[in-house]
């Protein structure tokens, strides 16, 4: 009980890191970006193909899972993405669908469309006895990585001027840059770091997730809920979302296996009819 | 006034109704092509199939103004309710046709109610969610639905008791092509009607609609409703015309290759679906030959220039080539409405 409730937790840290970055460009600069979850992919398959084919140990390929989607959503927000801040919705999902959809084929074309194992070092791997529950090594980690991050988020949003910026530039664009704040230069940034959260998500979260081609389409539907269920407004809404998302994902595939994913997605419907702004925020 | 201005509306729908030179080549080219294709029948029947299935979701995207990434929910609905009927001995195609309509626009007419509230991002998010859960329900319920394993043992009998179903999808064709004109005929009359003008000033501003007496929620049900309808039709005719159904028609990728078909046609004009229908189709038969497990990646490379290069830009050329050759009496071109970046 406690055990599934332990890798409820750790889920749902992963969850939130990974679609972070969408609660960010979503919420925040209001892009409905469904392409997220390709620089998750992108994230992983780096940790993937650096361990297996050069044999570099795990944590030295944390970091470059991290850079280099953040690279790629630079460039991407950069030539194409920032085309389309202004756009209507529809636009901007038929964009960003076919984005993944090219994303989906290419890793398929370059790495084939089998699961990529990664292999965790002996360190992170088995369970140890905590006070009688067991507890998976590397989901300890995760939620060590996880919260962490969550903690250094809420104050980067909170107490620095690049946080106050950010949201001075999401609340209002053109008073920000009449104020002298270079809006697409900060926009550009928040974007790249979105990516790059979600690529480290993706890289931590092979092992729990699996990894192949098809992922950006598999977890598209979790990011969303993560994002429309928590709100928009603030960091600590689809962190709650997040962790009511992974507990009750693995409580229900553990306890009522027959009804699968179809309980999250009815009740993902009945918040977002009673609530469209989200759970945990207040009505407009 | 008053009664000149009903009199201007009036004149102004009449003639807005009138078939076009190019509307009628159009439906007598597609007629044509059940003699003098006989070996496409199969890929013509997929077409005029996923025209239908398009033009219902151009009615509530194009006209309607409500995105949705969940339109295959209807699609795979009508598909399971024919299929279900004719695995179970009700054989006659028309009625299993009637049942997966009401099927549907019992459905729509339900989930209508969800779709009214929020902004566009609660809308995808609710009917991608209706959908996926459609598809959770048929996965699970494998008694009547077969599960993974898909809907087998379909046998249609003949269509009004006189066309049986042959091999080269030649009475397909013709049955799915039928279906389809009629049901177009029906949209377009009802795009050209006083409501059909209402639905296109609430997709402008439905505030404003709202301001002048237009009861905006009991017409947005009912285009939902009959949108659902149109595409549980459409499911349907897929269902009969190829004697399967998997839980494919449920995928998330039917929803997104509904809006990319109609999207490649144009949205807001109703030969938007059929057009894209048709280039889609031709376009995945092409590259599928030529690079058959990448074929997503052109498609997804299709869709992203297009938005790049301006979707309202490229269907108002469609458009003014449209009238151009068929004179005065076509559609004016209309706009898709530009939802202000705050939406959210």
């Amino acid at each position: 009980m406690l055990t599934i409730l332990f890798d409820g937790i750790a889920y749902g840290m992963l969850l939130f890191v990974l679609a972070c970055g969408l609660a960010v460009t979503l919420g925040l600069m209001n892009f409905v970006n469904l392409a997220h979850g390709a620089f998750a992919m992108a994230g992983g398959y780096v940790t993937a193909v650096l361990m297996n084919r050069s044999g570099v140990p795990f944590l030295a390929t944390l970091p470059l899972a991290f850079i280099i989607p953040a690279i790629l959503g630079l460039v991407l927000e950069r030539t194409l993405y920032k085309r389309l801040y202004t756009r209507s919705h529809l636009d901007q999902v038929l964009f960003s669908i076919g984005l993944v959809f090219m994303a989906v084929a290419a890793v398929d074309y370059s790495f084939g469309s089998q699961q990529q194992l990664i292999q965790l070092p002996v360190w992170l791997q088995g369970r140890i006895d905590v006070m009688g529950v067991q507890v998976g090594l590397y989901r300890s980690f995760i939620i060590v990585i996880c919260g962490a991050l969550v903690v250094a988020l809420q104050l980067i949003l909170t107490k620095t001027r690049f946080g106050s910026r950010l949201r001075a530039a999401v609340d209002d664009p053109r008073v920000a840059r009449g104020l002298g704040i270079n809006v697409s230069l900060i926009f550009a940034a928040t974007f790249a770091f979105g990516s790059g959260l979600a690529g480290l998500g993706g890289a931590l979260g092979a092992e729990i997730l699996g990894l192949d081609p098809t992922f950006p389409l598999k977890f598209m539907i979790y990011f969303l809920i993560v994002v429309t269920v928590g709100g928009t407004t603030s960091i600590t809404g689809p962190f709650l979302a997040s962790l009511i998302l992974g507990i009750a994902d693995v409580a229900g595939k553990y306890y009522v296996p027959s009804v699968g994913a179809f309980v999250i997605y009815t009740l993902m419907i009945v918040v977002l009819v009673l609530r469209p702004q989200g759970l945990f925020e207040r009505a407009r | 006034m008053s009664t000149n201005i009903a009199d201007y509306v009036r004149t102004t729908l009449v003639r807005r109704g009138r078939w076009g030179i190019s509307e009628i080549a159009f439906w007598l080219i597609a007629a044509a092509t059940l003699y003098f294709l006989p070996e496409r029948h199969l890929i013509l029947n997929e077409i005029a199939i996923i025209g239908l299935f398009a033009l219902s979701l151009d009615l509530i995207l194009g006209y309607a103004g409500i995105v949705s990434l969940g339109h295959a929910a209807f699609f795979g609905l009508g598909a399971y309710a024919a299929g279900i009927l004719a695995r179970d001995g009700i054989a006659d195609p028309l009625l299993g046709l009637g049942a997966a309509a009401i099927a549907a626009a019992i459905l729509g007419f339900v989930t209508s109610f969800l779709v009214l509230r929020g902004s566009d991002l609660t809308k995808l998010m609710v009917t991608l969610g209706v959908a996926l859960v459609l598809g959770e329900i048929a996965n699970q319920a494998s008694w009547l639905t077969g599960g993974a394993d898909g809907l087998q043992g379909i046998a249609m009998g003949p269509i009004l008791g006189l066309f049986e179903f042959d091999i080269f999808g030649t009475t397909a064709y013709a049955y799915s092509l039928t279906v389809t004109f009629l049901l177009f005929i029906i949209a377009r009359r009802i795009v050209v009607s006083p409501y059909g003008l209402s639905l296109r000033s609430i997709r402008d501003n439905p505030l404003k609609a709202r301001a002048v007496g237009i009861p905006v929620n009991r017409r947005l049900v009912a285009i939902y409703t009959l949108a659902a309808a149109y595409a549980g039709v459409a499911g349907a005719l897929l269902a009969q015309t190829t004697q399967f159904v998997s839980l494919d028609v449920l995928a998330f990728h039917r929803s997104a290759d509904v809006m990319l078909v109609l999207v490649i046609g144009g949205v807001g004009y109703l030969y938007g679906g059929l057009i894209g229908a048709i280039v889609f189709k031709v376009l995945q038969d092409v590259i599928s030959a030529w690079t058959p497990q990448y074929w997503q990646f052109w498609i997804g490379l299709i869709l992203v220039i297009i938005v790049l290069a301006g979707r309202e830009h490229l269907t108002e050329r469609v458009r003014t080539f449209w009238k151009g050759m068929a004179g005065r009496s076509a559609k004016i071109p209309e706009t898709l409405p530009k939802p202000s970046a705050r939406e959210v």
